[in-house]
C-alpha cells in the first residue's frame, strides 16, 4: 500500500531518472536501450535480443547502461526494433547476434552501428526515430507512452503522469465534471461506431441501478488490426487508469475488460499492472482515503469476431455462447448481469487521463469538426511502412499512404484503401485527398472502424477483395439470425462463381439487393455492415465486376480462373526463360524471337511472369 | 395504455405490448417464423422485421415492445422486399420437398411461400446435408428441414427444462444438434413431443407407425383392437378443420370403425382401472407407511424424466401402468379369454396424444399377458393422417358408440386428458373408499386451470390430505426438488409431463404461433374434456359396471396378486447420456 504522498515522490523521482526516455538534450550519465516486446517483435526475437544485451552487459561488466522491455514502436515493418536513448538512434531489423555489437560499438565505444540504422523511403539513412519519415506526421496522445515506458512497471507508468489523472479526478471533480470534460474534449469511441464518449458515460451515470460496470472491449478482431494489443501490451496501466475514472464518473465499483485470448502478451501485462495497482493500494477499497473503490478483472474472449459486439461480449462475460442480444436496451441502462454498464473501447479508454490532465480544450483543437483528436491505424498490405501510425483526426489517406507509409512498394501503383475491415469499405484514388474521420468516410461509403487500414495496390483484384472480407465475415457469422447467417454465405458464393470465370448476367444486381436487405434486417453490427465491403467495391469498380462476369476477364490477374496470359512481342526479347520455367511447357519461340503462349495447355501457376525479366508477360 | 400509429392507423395498447401484439389490434397481419410467445421470443429469423421512424435499420416487431407515440410502417415496399429475402434465404437452404413431407398443409414455412409468392429461389446456394435421426422410437429429427428457429430448443430448454437440444456450430454451419450429437434415443430427451409441437416445420416429427397399423388391418389373421384416449376426441377435429375444443369421439368412432378396425374400444375404460388400481395404491401407501408422497405415473414422458434425472425418488412413482397399457393387458387377458381369442392374435393399437406412449409400449415389464400390452400407438396426427388417407370424409360422419363391452367410462377417466384430472378423479375415488361414504360434489376446483403447479388441500372426514398437481417438466422439477430436500408436505402428487396435460401432447395437432398467441387452445381442449365428465352419469371410476365385474369375475382384489401382474409396473434408473464405448 502506498499512500497518494508516496505515489507523488515516486513520480517526482523517477521522472527524474527517466528524463533521458523523453529528452535528447539530458545529460543524464546512464544510457537506456529500449527494446520492442510487443507481439511483432517479441516473434521475430526480441527477446533473445534482450537477453544476448543484458548477458552482455553482465560479462563486460558495463556500467550506467539499462536494458528495458517497451511496448510496440509502430514501425513493425523494421522490427524488431532497439532504441539508445538519450541520444534516440533508431535500430531495426535487429537480430539478436547483434547485441554484441551495439554494446561494444554504441555504448562502450559511443559510435553509432551504421549498418543497424534505418534507410528512410528516400532510401536516406536515418538515426533518430524523430527524424524517420514514418513518425514525422504521427500525433501520438493514445500511444504516448508505448515504446517509452516499461509497461510492467507501475513506477514507470507513475513517472510519466500515471495516476496523476485519477487523482485530478478524485479530489478535484466531481462525475459531473468529467462527463463535461470528455463531452467537451469531442471525443468518440473507437470501437467503430464512433458513438460520443461523454454522452455515454452520462447515460451510464444517470441510469439507475445498485450496482454498475465498467467494461473494456478488448476483442480486437477485425483481422489486421492490432491498436488496442499495442496499447495493453505497451501502455496497459493507462487503461486501468481510465476505467477507474469511469467507475468514479458512473458510479460503478467493479470493472471488466474482455481480452482475446489470442493476445496472451496484452493479458499478461494487463494482469500485471492489475497486480501492482492493487499493491499499491490504487485498486482497491476506498482508494487514497477518496472513499471510492474500484476493482478489475480479466474475461478472456472466446475467439468470435461477433463477441467484441458489446451485448455479445456481455452475454460472454456472463458466461453464454457469445450471441448479441436484441437493442434496446443498451448496456448503459441494461447491461452485464442486466446492470447498467458502460463498454468503451482500449484505445477510446487511451485517450482519457491525457484529456483529464491537459483540458478539454486541448484536446479538442486536435482533429476535425465532427472528430477530436487522433486515431491510431494499422497501416498494411501494400505499403513501403506496415505498423502502427497515431494521426490527428482529419489527416489525408495520401498522408498516411504516402508519407507515412512510404508509398507503395515494387513501382506499382496505388489502387485502393480498405477501412473498417470486413465492416468497411474501399477509398480510391479519387477520395485519396479526404480529411479522414467518422463523417468523410462515412460519406465515401466506407466507415472509421476500428482502424485497420489496409493498402491495395494494382495487383489487387476488388472483387477478390470482397470475397476475402465476406469469407472473413461467414466464418464468423454467429448464425443467430437468417439474413447473416444464410445472405452472407450467398453473397460468398456469388463471389466465389464470379472470380472463377462463372458468373452471371445479373449476378451484380442480385449482390446489391441482398447486400441492401441483409443490412437492412441483420441483428447486430456484424451483419448489418458485412455487406459493405460488397457494396463498397461495386460503387466503386463495378467495371471489374463487369469485366469478370462479361469479359471474363481480371485485369488485376489475381483470379487464376480468368488469367489468360499473353507475351507482348514488343517487351518480349526471346530469352527464353519463361520457356525454361513453364511446368506446362506450352511456351514456344525461337531464341531472340518473340515467345508464344498456347493458353489452351497453360495451367495459370503464373511461373513465366515472374521469370520474365523484361516484364513482357502479362494478363490480358 | 399506450398511443402507437401503425400504417397511419392509431391503436392504444398496453405498455409492454409489442409491435407485434399492437399491430394484431389493428388485424394488421405481421408474417413471423421464430416467434412463439412465452417461450421463445427472440427476434431471430427476421421475417417480422418492420420499420419504425426514427429507428435505424428495420426492427423485428415480434419482440420490440412499443413506446408512446411510436410510428411504425409494416407493409413498405422495403419491407417487403426485406422479408421476402429473409424467406428466399430460408427456402434456399430448405429441404423443400412438401409433397413428402408431414407437415405439408401445416407448415408454416409452407405458408409464407404461399403467401410472398414465391415462384423461383432468387439466392439458392450450398446446402449441407445432414442427417436424419430416427432411432428413438418416438421421435425423428431432420434437420434437413429445420430452419433454425430455435422454437424447439427453447420448449426444451425454457418450458420442459431439458435441454436435449440446443444450437450447435456457428453461422453457416449451425445445427440443432445434442449432446455430441448423439441420437435423441440415447440422451436425456423425455419424448415429450414438446419440440414437435413448437416446430413451425417438418424437421421434428413423431416415428410414424400408420404403416404397421395398415399392415395388422390388412393381415387378415389379426383381430386388430384400437383404443383412443380421452385427449384424441378432442383434438382430432382440428386436423379437419374443426373449432378447436370440439369433441368428434362419435364421428373418431365411426371412421375407426370404417379403417377396419375390429373393435373399436375407450381408453377411458383404461383410466377408469388406473384409478381404482391407483386410488387402492395410495390408500395403503398412506396406512401402512409407504413411501409418500405418491406420484402419479400415467405420463410416460414424465417417468422417463423421474428415471433420467432422480432415479432416487423412483419409490414415490405409483407402480400403476398408464392407462393404455393396462386396458391392453385386461384386452389381450380377460377379454381374449371371455372372447375366446387367441391373444397372440390381437394387436392392439392405441391412439394417443402422445409420442411418449410409442416409447412407453417398447418398455420391459409391459408385458402382462406375456405378450405385449399394445402393439403400436399412433398420435392423433397420425389418425387423421389414416383417415384421410383412407379418404373418409370425417365432418359428414354419423355418430358411433364404442364397441361393447368395454365402451363404457366414466366422467373421471375422461378428465385424464387434463393437468388435474387424474388427481381429481382419483380423489372422488379415494374419499369414498376411504370415508366409506358417498359424495355428491364431486368437482374439485382446485386442482383445475392452467397453472403449472396447483396446490391444494382436501378434508376427508377429518383427514386432511395435502395434494399437489404440476405439468410441464419445469414444474415437475420443482416438486422433485421439493420431495428432495424433504420439504413436501403434501401425500400425492399428479404429474404430467405437457404443459396442461394430454390434451398439449406431442401427439395432438400442432398449431401455429398464431394461434397459441391469440387462443387459449389448452382451456377450449380441456373445457371439451370437463364437459364429457359433466354430461356423464357416471363420474366416479369405481362406479364403472364393467370395471367391477372384471374385478369380480377375473382381477379379484384391486391391488391384488392379479391386478399386479396385468396392471402394475416397474422402473429402472437411466444414464442420461448413452456414449459407445
Ligand atoms: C461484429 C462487431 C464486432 C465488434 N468488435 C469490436 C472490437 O473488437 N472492439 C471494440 O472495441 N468494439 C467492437 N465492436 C463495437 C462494440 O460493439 C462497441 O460499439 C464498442 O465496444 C463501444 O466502445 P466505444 O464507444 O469506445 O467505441 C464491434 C461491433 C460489432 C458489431
Ligand atoms: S448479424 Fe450475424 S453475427 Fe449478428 S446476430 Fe445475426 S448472425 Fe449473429
Ligand atoms: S502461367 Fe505457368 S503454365 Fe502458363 S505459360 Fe506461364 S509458366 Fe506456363
Ligand atoms: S417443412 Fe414445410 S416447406 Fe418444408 S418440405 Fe415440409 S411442408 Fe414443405
Ligand atoms: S421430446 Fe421433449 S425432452 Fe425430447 S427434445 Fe423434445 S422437448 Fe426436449
Ligand atoms: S427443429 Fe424445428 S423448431 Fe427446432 S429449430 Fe429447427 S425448425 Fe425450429
Ligand atoms: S402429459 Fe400426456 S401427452 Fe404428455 S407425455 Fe405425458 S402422457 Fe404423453
Ligand atoms: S424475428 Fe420476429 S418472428 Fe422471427
Amino acid at each position: 500500500m502506498k499512500s497518494l504522498e508516496e505515489i507523488k515522490k515516486i513520480r517526482e523521482e523517477k521522472r527524474a531518472e527517466l528524463d533521458l526516455r523523453v529528452n535528447t538534450a539530458s545529460n543524464s550519465r546512464e544510457k537506456h536501450i529500449l527494446v520492442c516486446h510487443g507481439t511483432g517483435c517479441t516473434s521475430s526475437k526480441s527477446p533473445k535480443i534482450i537477453e544476448n544485451l543484458r548477458r552482455i552487459i553482465e560479462e563486460k561488466n558495463v556500467e550506467n547502461v539499462r536494458v528495458v522491455q517497451t511496448g510496440c514502436f509502430g514501425l513493425c515493418a523494421k522490427g524488431p526494433i532497439v532504441i539508445i536513448r538519450p541520444e534516440d538512434v533508431f535500430y531495426s531489423l535487429v537480430k539478436p547476434e547483434d547485441a554484441e555489437e551495439i554494446i561494444e560499438k554504441h555504448i562502450i565505444g559511443g559510435e553509432i552501428v551504421e549498418r543497424l540504422l534505418c534507410k528512410d523511403v528516400d532510401n536516406s539513412v536515418v538515426k533518430k526515430l524523430d527524424d524517420l519519415s514514418f513518425y514525422k506526421k504521427q500525433k501520438r496522445i493514445a500511444l504516448k507512452n508505448c515504446g517509452v515506458i516499461d509497461p510492467e512497471n507501475i513506477d514507470e507508468y507513475i513517472a510519466f503522469d500515471g495516476y496523476k489523472a485519477l487523482e485530478k479526478v478524485l479530489f478535484e471533480m466531481s462525475p459531473d465534471d468529467v462527463i463535461k470534460t470528455i463531452t467537451d474534449s469531442g471525443l468518440r469511441g473507437r470501437g467503430g461506431a464512433g458513438f460520443p464518449t461523454g454522452k455515454k458515460w452520462e447515460f451510464t451515470k444517470i441510469a439507475e441501478g445498485d450496482q454498475k460496470y465498467v467494461v473494456c472491449n478488448a476483442d480486437e478482431g477485425d483481422p489486421g488490426a492490432f491498436m488496442d494489443r499495442s496499447i495493453l501490451e505497451g501502455d496497459p496501466h493507462c487503461v486501468v487508469e481510465a476505467m477507474m475514472i469511469a467507475g468514479y464518473t458512473i458510479g460503478a465499483n467493479k470493472g471488466y475488460i474482455y481480452v482475446r485470448a489470442e493476445y496472451p502478451i496484452a493479458v499478461h501485462r494487463f494482469q500485471i499492472a492489475i497486480d501492482q495497482a492493487r499493491e499499491y493500494g490504487i485498486l482497491g477499497e476506498n482508494i487514497w482515503g477518496s472513499g471510492f473503490s474500484f476493482d478489475l478483472e480479466i474475461r478472456l474472449g472466446a475467439g468470435a469476431f461477433v463477441c467484441g459486439e458489446e451485448t455479445a461480449l456481455l452475454e460472454s462475460i456472463e458466461g453464454r455462447r457469445g450471441q448479441p442480444r436484441l437493442k434496446p436496451p443498451f448496456p448503459a441502462n441494461a447491461g452485464l448481469f442486466q446492470k447498467p454498464t458502460l463498454i468503451n473501447n482500449v484505445e477510446t479508454y487511451a485517450n482519457i487521463t491525457k484529456i483529464i490532465l491537459n483540458g478539454a480544450d486541448w484536446y479538442a483543437s486536435i482533429g476535425t469538426e465532427g472528430s477530436k483528436g487522433t486515431k491510431v491505424f494499422a497501416l498494411g498490405g501494400n505499403v513501403v511502412n506496415t505498423g502502427l501510425v497515431e494521426v490527428p483526426m482529419g489527416t489525408t489517406l495520401r498522408e498516411i499512404v504516402f508519407d507515412i507509409g512510404g508509398g507503395i512498394p515494387n513501382g506499382r501503383k496505388f489502387k485502393a484503401a480498405q477501412t473498417g475491415g470486413p465492416s468497411g469499405g474501399c477509398i480510391t484514388e479519387e477520395n485519396i485527398d479526404t480529411p479522414i474521420d467518422y463523417e468523410s468516410l462515412k460519406a465515401i461509403g466506407s466507415m472509421m472502424g476500428s482502424g485497420g487500414l489496409i493498402v491495395m495496390d494494382d495487383s489487387k483484384c476488388m472483387v477478390n477483395l470482397a470475397k476475402f472480407y465476406l469469407g472473413f465475415t461467414v466464418d464468423e457469422s454467429c448464425g443467430k439470425c437468417t439474413p447473416c447467417r444464410v445472405g452472407t454465405k450467398r453473397l460468398l458464393e456469388i463471389l466465389e462463381r464470379i472470380t472463377e470465370g462463372k458468373g452471371e448476367e445479373g449476378d451484380i444486381e442480385k449482390l446489391e439487393k441482398l447486400s441492401r436487405n441483409i443490412k437492412n434486417a441483420s441483428v447486430c453490427g456484424l451483419g448489418q455492415t458485412a455487406p459493405n465491403p460488397v457494396e463498397s467495391t461495386i460503387k466503386f469498380f463495378r467495371h471489374e465486376y463487369e469485366e469478370h462476369i462479361k469479359e471474363g476477364k481480371c485485369r488485376a490477374g489475381e483470379c487464376k480462373a480468368l488469367m489468360n496470359l499473353w507475351i507482348d512481342p514488343e517487351k518480349c526479347k526471346g530469352c527464353g526463360l519463361c520457356k525454361r520455367n513453364c511446368p506446362a511447357n506450352c511456351i514456344t519461340g525461337e531464341v531472340k524471337q518473340p515467345h508464344v503462349i498456347d493458353t489452351s495447355k497453360c495451367i495459370k501457376c503464373g511461373t513465366c511472369i515472374t521469370k520474365c525479366p523484361f516484364h513482357a508477360i502479362s494478363n490480358k | 395504455m399506450v398511443n402507437v400509429t401503425i400504417n397511419n392507423r392509431q391503436v392504444e395498447v398496453e405498455e409492454g405490448s409489442t409491435i407485434l401484439e399492437a399491430a394484431r389490434k389493428l388485424n394488421i397481419e405481421i408474417p413471423t417464423l421464430c416467434f412463439l410467445k412465452g417461450i421463445n421470443e427472440v427476434g431471430d429469423c427476421r421475417m417480422c422485421v418492420v420499420e419504425v421512424e426514427g429507428m435505424r435499420g428495420m426492427t423485428p416487431a415480434c419482440i420490440t415492445k412499443v413506446r408512446d407515440g411510436m410510428v411504425v410502417h409494416t407493409a413498405t415496399p422495403k419491407v417487403l422486399e426485406a422479408r421476402s429475402v429473409v424467406l428466399d434465404l430460408i427456402l434456399s437452404n430448405h429441404d423443400r420437398k412438401c409433397l413428402t413431407c408431414t407437415r405439408n398443409g401445416n407448415c408454416e414455412l409452407q405458408r409464407l411461400a404461399q403467401e410472398f409468392n414465391v415462384d423461383e429461389i432468387e439466392f439458392d446456394g450450398e446446402r449441407v446435408e445432414k442427417k436424419i435421426d430416427d432411432l428413438s422410437p418416438s421421435i425423428v429429427r431432420d434437420n434437413n428441414k429445420c430452419i433454425l428457429c430455435r422454437r424447439c430448443v427453447a420448449a426444451c430448454k425454457n418450458v420442459q427444462g431439458i435441454g436435449a437440444i440446443d444450437c450447435a456450430g456457428r453461422g453457416f454451419s449451425s445445427s440443432i444438434s445434442t449432446y455430441k450429437d448423439l441420437s435423441l434415443n440415447d440422451v436425456n430427451c423425455t419424448f415429450c413431443g414438446q419440440c414437435i409441437e413448437a416446430c413451425p416445420v417438418g424437421a421434428l416429427k413423431e416415428k410414424d407407425s400408420t404403416k404397421d397399423v395398415w399392415k395388422a388391418l390388412r393381415d387378415e389373421d389379426k383381430y386388430v383392437v384400437v383404443q383412443t384416449a380421452p385427449a384424441v376426441r378432442v383434438g382430432l377435429g382440428e386436423e379437419f378443420g374443426m373449432e378447436i375444443g370440439t369433441n368428434v369421439a362419435g364421428k373418431m368412432v365411426t371412421a375407426l370403425r370404417l379403417l377396419g378396425f375390429d373393435k373399436v374400444f375407450d381408453t377411458n375404460t383404461g383410466a377408469d382401472f388406473t384409478i381404482v388400481e391407483e386410488g387402492t395404491e395410495f390408500i395403503e401407501r398412506a396406512t401402512n407407511g409407504g413411501t409418500l408422497p405418491m406420484i402419479t405415473s400415467c405420463s410416460p414422458g414424465w417417468v422417463r424424466y423421474m428415471e433420467l434425472n432422480y432415479p432416487e425418488l423412483i419409490p414415490h412413482l405409483s407402480t400403476c401402468k398408464s392407462p393404455h397399457q393396462m386396458f391392453g393387458a385386461i384386452v389381450k387377458s380377460w377379454y381374449a379369454e371371455k372372447m375366446g381369442i387367441d391373444p397372440s392374435k390381437i394387436y392392439m393399437v392405441s391412439v394417443m396424444p402422445c409420442i411418449a406412449k410409442k416409447f412407453e409400449r417398447t418398455r420391459d415389464d409391459m408385458q402382462g399377458t406375456g405378450f405385449d400390452d399394445v402393439d403400436a400407438v399412433i398420435t392423433t396426427r397420425e389418425l387423421a393422417r389414416m383417415i384421410k388417407q383412407a379418404h373418409i370424409e370425417f365432418t359428414g360422419l354419423e355418430d358411433s358408440g364404442f364397441d361393447d363391452p368395454m365402451g363404457e367410462a366414466t366422467g373421471a377417466a375422461a378428465i385424464f386428458g387434463t393437468t388435474g384430472g387424474v388427481m381429481e378423479a382419483a380423489l372422488r375415488t379415494v374419499a369414498e373408499k376411504v370415508t366409506g361414504k358417498t359424495f355428491d360434489k364431486l368437482d374439485y376446483e382446485a386442482v383445475r386451470g392452467e397453472q403449472g403447479i396447483k396446490r391444494a388441500s382436501i378434508n376427508l372426514d377429518g383427514k386432511e390430505v395435502k395434494v399437489v398437481v404440476a405439468s410441464g417438466l419445469k414444474n415437475a422439477q420443482t416438486i422433485l426438488e421439493e420431495i428432495k430436500a424433504g420439504k413436501a408436505d403434501y401425500q400425492f402428487v399428479e404429474i404430467m409431463a405437457c404443459p396442461g396435460g394430454c390434451v398439449m401432447g406431442g401427439g395432438q395437432p400442432i398449431r401455429s404461433s398464431k394461434d397459441r398467441a391469440t387462443i387459449d387452445i389448452r382451456s377450449k381442449r380441456a373445457g371439451a374434456l370437463y364437459t364429457i365428465d359433466e354430461a356423464s352419469t357416471l363420474r366416479k371410476s369405481h362406479e364403472n359396471p364393467v370395471l367391477q365385474a372384471i374385478y369380480k369375475d377375473y382381477l379379484g382384489e384391486a391391488g391384488g396378486h392379479k391386478a399386479h401382474e396385468l396392471l402394475h409396473t416397474s422402473y429402472v434408473a437411466r444414464e442420461k447420456y448413452k456414449l459407445e464405448d
